[in-house]
């Protein structure tokens, strides 16, 4: 079908009007803007699905390093600590931990992932989708809508911000990520697309300003970790929206405030490794020592 | 303007670490090898500004070889491409420099073998890229249209002698951009296409007098 989902708002009128969720929306739109079949749609989302959970799989297991050599070993120091001492949140935050930085030490041993929606940003929404489809037992229909629910988010946010740290900081890499998956959350444990679109809503609005300053410009430091925080607090988000506690800025508005906070930031904290945690004494030091430049 | 798909944002299935850094990296190269056509004996990139600066922690260097080779970006021979028999069987050399006049993530192939070329590119965000010169000649060549590139000499009548054979087989021109290195010296054209060419239409094109040279440049696989 040929609908007009540019905005949230339009997204939240058009699933109302058509009684339909976000991912049948999406979906037929697809099939309608590039003359493929649901099907295909459907088999390219679940290939995408089978790569984030074989990168999460091998993740798990090794403790090689980056390039860099600066990362590659904290997932293995998560999963023995979990060992001796749960985690306090319990076995779903275990999960959602060690995939995210599963995947991000994948992507940065050169493995293969899944940029969601960039590479830099990759852990957060596999960790968040495959940690709740194992836990709750999802089939491999559910993972898809779920995974569609969360690409539809990201594309509305980046019909206004480009999905880029170079012009518009973290906030539109990680943030964007989070956001997708507070939606994809509220959807696998059941909310309406109106709790979908406000998990959204609640997990960027509370990132505005997250700025892009990897050390030495290599996609490791704070990116690994950082993709840890943001896969738990898409599931803040989720918890908030299906309380049905609203972000009295609406979706739209928060995407515009995110621009504009992009705009302003300085060009040092974008993605130039000028500024912030790239200029730090230490973020200097380790690259100097470490690094093949 | 493209029309955005879900896919831009669950893509690509790719080799870390970085998209503008590796995948674009791959895709440059890709498309450098599907400009040269044959395999290169010997090629120098010269990787600029962030480019040079952090490329090898991002795997730059081995992305550019590995797209070249016509190695995906989601392959895993990308990891280890320098241990790869066409590794063995190419001479290639990195240089690194900066230099502000170009963007951020630019890159230089410079290629020879039975023809010499150099190919210029930028990797310009989330695994994007654009081929913006060959030798003299600028192009605005990004991997997301089939697209033809003819290098003729420049006199009248040629993009109508083009767009005609192109148009008997009844296929949409997207956008149709030409330059001149001078007057009556050599042109080129760079025509993006909504669907596939056939070989009999390149072949006829490439009997028009004074056409030198023609690329069918298929578009990349996201």
């Amino acid at each position: 079908m040929e609908y007009s989902i540019s905005t949230f708002e339009k997204l939240i009128l058009t699933c109302q009007n058509e009684n339909k969720e976000i991912y049948e929306i999406m979906q037929e739109k697809e099939v309608y803007d590039f003359e493929i079949s649901i099907n295909e749609v459907r088999s390219k989302v679940l290939r995408n699905i089978q790569v984030m959970k074989e990168a999460i799989s091998k993740g798990l297991k090794s403790s090689e390093k980056s390039l860099s050599g600066l990362c590659g070993d904290d997932c293995i120091k998560l999963t023995e600590k979990y060992k001796k001492q749960s985690a306090l949140f319990g076995n779903l935050y275990e999960k959602i931990t060690t995939y995210a930085l599963a995947t991000m030490e994948e992507n940065l041993r050169m493995n293969r992932i899944v940029a969601c929606p960039t590479a830099g940003s990759c852990g957060i929404v596999p960790a968040v989708i495959i940690a709740l489809s194992e836990k709750f037992g999802l089939t491999e229909e559910q993972e898809i809508n779920a995974l569609i629910t969360a690409g539809t988010i990201g594309l509305i946010i980046s019909n206004k911000v480009p999905m880029a740290g170079a012009v518009a900081g973290c906030q539109a890499e990680c943030g964007t990520a989070s956001a997708m998956s507070a939606g994809a959350c509220v959807q696998i444990m059941g909310g309406n697309v109106k709790q979908i679109i406000n998990a959204s809503a609640l997990a960027l609005k509370n990132l505005l300003g997250l700025t892009c300053d990897p050390v030495g410009g290599l996609v490791e430091i704070p990116c690994v970790k950082r993709n840890v925080f943001l896969a738990v607090h898409a599931i803040t988000a989720a918890e908030l929206a299906l309380a049905d506690i609203e972000s009295k800025i609406p979706p739209d508005q928060i995407v515009d405030a995110m621009l504009q906070t992009g705009q302003l930031m300085s060009p040092l904290l974008k993605e130039t490794s000028l500024g912030g945690l790239a200029a730090t004494k230490n973020g200097i030091n380790i690259i100097d020592k470490n690094c093949i430049k | 303007m493209k029309q955005k798909s879900l896919f831009d944002v669950i893509s690509p299935i790719m080799t870390g670490p970085s998209s503008s850094h590796t995948a674009g990296a791959v895709r440059l190269g890709l498309l450098a090898r599907k400009i040269y056509k044959s395999t290169p004996k010997k090629v120098t990139f010269i990787l600029y500004n962030s480019f040079a600066q952090t490329g090898k922690g991002h795997g730059t260097d081995k992305g550019l070889l590995a797209g070249l080779f016509g190695y995906s970006v989601e392959s895993d021979k990308i990891k280890t491409i320098f241990d790869t028999p066409q590794a063995k069987e190419t001479e290639y050399h990195y240089q690194f420099e900066q230099n502000t006049d170009r963007h951020p993530n630019a890159v230089d192939f410079i290629l020879e073998g039975d023809i010499n070329m150099l190919i210029s590119g930028n990797s310009v965000g989330a695994g994007n890229v654009e081929i913006i010169k060959i030798d003299d000649f600028s192009t605005q060549i990004t991997g997301e249209y089939n697209t033809l590139l003819l290098f003729y000499k420049d006199k009248p009548g040629m993009i109508s002698k083009v767009s005609s054979l192109i148009q008997e087989e009844n296929i949409n021109i997207a956008s149709l951009e030409c330059d001149r290195n001078a007057k009556g010296k050599t042109a080129s054209m760079c025509i993006c296409l909504d669907s596939s060419i056939s070989s009999s239409v390149i072949q006829k094109i490439e009997n028009i007098d004074d056409v030198y040279f023609v690329r069918n440049i298929e578009k990349l696989e996201v």
